[in-house]
């Protein structure tokens, strides 16, 4: 693990070439080719494996594969055990049924015995869209980041998920990685690294800094192009682990700005706001403003239209900073 | 109306359960999203419930002597709007704007947006046990309301139906009547590859309910299934219906694909044409 990295204005902020891609089809690549070199790693499903996209390593890898139907609960139990085994299970469904429905087999199992097991999500946050509200999962980053010994992390793009998958596996403990399903615009450079526990500094401003994860980490860089047209300089951190929390780029950000602002596709109780929250008030307060989903439950609509209606956009942030300078 | 069906055909039904089936077709193709298989295959079973066996007022939804009706596979909700919209609880118009933002319809029934939805539904397995609850809260305190509860047969996976299976068996709770769409399907494949189900008669037996086994397409069979189960005393009823995902559209029969596709518009004339 590394130093918080910086790169410079010009940098690589629109990495050239790299298409948009759902974080969950990065997730479904990058375990296949771990399937490849890994034989200790098992994958577990609850009848969504096309839709978590775990279904190409099922078909690669079938010995390895085991799809549990439609009881979360028992996934969790039975990756558990496989860990117990000296296998590294990675169990995934829907994100609202993964850390929901599971949550109890996931404190008691997984996280109080601090077992090997990597709990992948698909479909977290609102732009899962016409399901609606029982599909949408806001909370999932507070369930988990409540647990002790829980990581928890929300990549930006197709690039960093890759690298996330291959970076779990080689750490030993409990893992919740919180994936999309809509495409995500690629927005970290093509030299990034991931790094557990490190945040990436695109630019450190000196009236805001806005601290994002997973697609609001576009709409963070876009906001800040926004603003700098009006003179205004906002700098941007992607926070990827949201536990544990880089405190060292919050504080940088902190103290180079009298303004930090959130962003994440989730509740602004118990997420990434909150977690920004939690450290500053204590080692140095400085106003925060939450941009994320204001103690309310999803709805149906085009993945789009709700980002808007809930505010998840770059003017979204653009009108939070404005009002709160 | 309070028993909409005391006294009609099973020849109705049959039309009525055609218009039900159009219905949920037109309005998925217009969402351009949704649950076409898991809607059409229980489309007979929630005719007859609405149309036939359940007391209810679709002028009066919140009536207190009203039969309850809980979706627990909440992603069939096309087929509760349409039954809903059919039975007169809301404009037919309102069908047009499932999914759609701000919508009534919401992907998943929600009630709190849409009269005739008694419960939110959508993370299956969850709605057997609140239909206990309700028939429990009714036998204390009610008129002799019924609750009818309709289950998939992938659902049946969740531990949670097993639980509310045994509570209802050990509270004698007369008054549920629960169906299982037994289409032997569900999203990634057959149950029976997926994750083994069957012997679902034998397992409901076992756990101590009454258990009807039909055909869940013909009218006459659940017909006299709901009023068996209507008869039934001292133990909870479970009809355990069997069907076709996708019934009604020769090209959607029998086909994981289509759980949670909807007809295109091409799909949707030849799906019209078959339902005339
Ligand atoms: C708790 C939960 N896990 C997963 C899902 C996703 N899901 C929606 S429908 C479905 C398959 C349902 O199969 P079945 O019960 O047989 O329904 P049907 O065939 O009647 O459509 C799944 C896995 C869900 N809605 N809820
Ligand atoms: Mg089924």
């Amino acid at each position: 693990m590394g130093d918080t990295r910086q790169k410079t204005e010009a940098g690589n902020r629109e990495p050239g070439g790299r298409q948009a891609v759902a974080t969950r089809d990065a997730y479904g690549a990058a375990l296949f080719e771990l399937g490849k070199r890994r034989e200790d790693v098992v994958v577990l499903d609850a009848d969504l494996s096309g839709s978590t996209k775990t279904a190409k390593f099922a078909k690669a890898f079938p010995g390895r594969f085991f799809n549990m139907g439609i009881s979360e609960q028992d996934m969790i139990g039975t990756a558990g055990g496989l860990s117990l085994a000296g296998k590294v299970p990675f169990a995934s469904t829907f994100a609202i049924f993964e850390t929901g429905r599971a949550w109890e087999q996931i404190r008691q199992t997984v996280c109080y015995s601090g077992l090997n097991v990597k709990l992948v999500a698909t479909h977290g946050g609102i732009t899962v869209g016409e399901d609606g509200a029982s599909h949408q999962s806001i909370v999932d980053v507070a369930l988990m980041r409540a647990l002790p010994g829980m990581t928890v992390i929300v990549p930006a793009d197709g690039m960093e998920t890759e690298q996330v998958i291959i970076a779990i596996v080689d750490y030993n403990g409990p893992v919740y990685v919180r994936l999309g399903r809509m495409k995500a615009p690629a927005v970290m450079p093509d030299d990034y690294k991931f790094d557990m526990g490190k945040a990436y500094l695109f630019h450190l401003g000196k009236d805001a800094n806005i601290i994002a994860c997973g697609i609001m980490v576009s709409s963070a860089l876009e906001a800040r192009k926004m603003l700098a047209s009006e003179g205004l300089d906002v700098g941007v951190i992607n926070m990827p682990t949201v536990k544990p929390l880089d405190a060292e780029a919050v504080l940088k950000a902190a103290r180079s700005s009298r303004l930090v602002v959130t962003a994440e596709e989730h509740s602004i109780i118990g997420g990434l706001g909150s977690a920004v929250c939690e450290l500053l008030s204590e080692e140095h307060p400085v106003k925060v403003k939450r941009v994320g989903v204001k103690d309310k439950f999803g709805k149906s609509g085009k993945p789009g239209e709700l980002l808007e209606a809930y505010g998840l956009t770059a003017k979204g942030i653009v009108d939070t900073i404005k009002t709160s300078l | 109306m309070s028993r909409p069906g005391a006294a009609i055909s099973t020849d109705s039904l049959r039309q009525r359960a055609k218009e039900v089936r159009r219905e949920i077709i037109k309005m998925l193709t217009e969402a351009g999203s949704g649950h076409t298989g898991g809607s059409l295959s229980a489309a007979d079973l929630v005719t007859a419930l609405f149309f036939y066996k359940m007391r209810h007022r679709p002028e009066d939804p919140d009536w207190r002597e009203r039969d309850r009706f809980i979706l627990s596979k909440g992603h069939a909700a096309p087929l509760l709007y349409a039954v809903l919209a059919l039975s007169g609880y809301f404009d037919k118009d309102v069908l047009k704007t499932l999914r759609r933002i701000d919508s009534p319809l919401q992907g998943h029934p929600s009630s709190k947006t849409l009269k005739g939805v008694e419960i939110s539904t959508g993370s299956l397995g969850q709605g057997l046990s609140i239909a206990n609850g309700i028939a429990l809260g009714l036998r204390m305190s009610g008129t002799g309301q019924r609750v009818y509860c309709l289950l998939g047969d992938g659902e049946l996976q969740e531990g949670q139906v097993w639980e509310a299976a045994m509570t209802a068996a050990h509270y004698g709770i007369d008054n549920l009547c629960a169906i299982v769409d037994n289409n032997g399907l569900q999203i990634d494949g057959f149950c029976c590859d997926v994750m083994k189900i069957e012997p679902i008669t034998e397992k409901w037996k076992a756990f101590g309910w009454h258990v009807i086994d039909i055909d869940g397409h013909d009218m006459d069979q659940i017909v006299s299934a709901l009023d068996e189960a209507e008869g039934i005393k001292g133990k909870p009823s479970m009809i355990v219906a069997r069907t076709v995902k996708g019934k009604g559209v020769s090209f959607f029969e029998g086909k994981a694909e289509y759980h949670g596709v909807a007809p295109s518009k091409e799909e949707r004339e030849k799906a019209l044409k078959e339902l005339e």
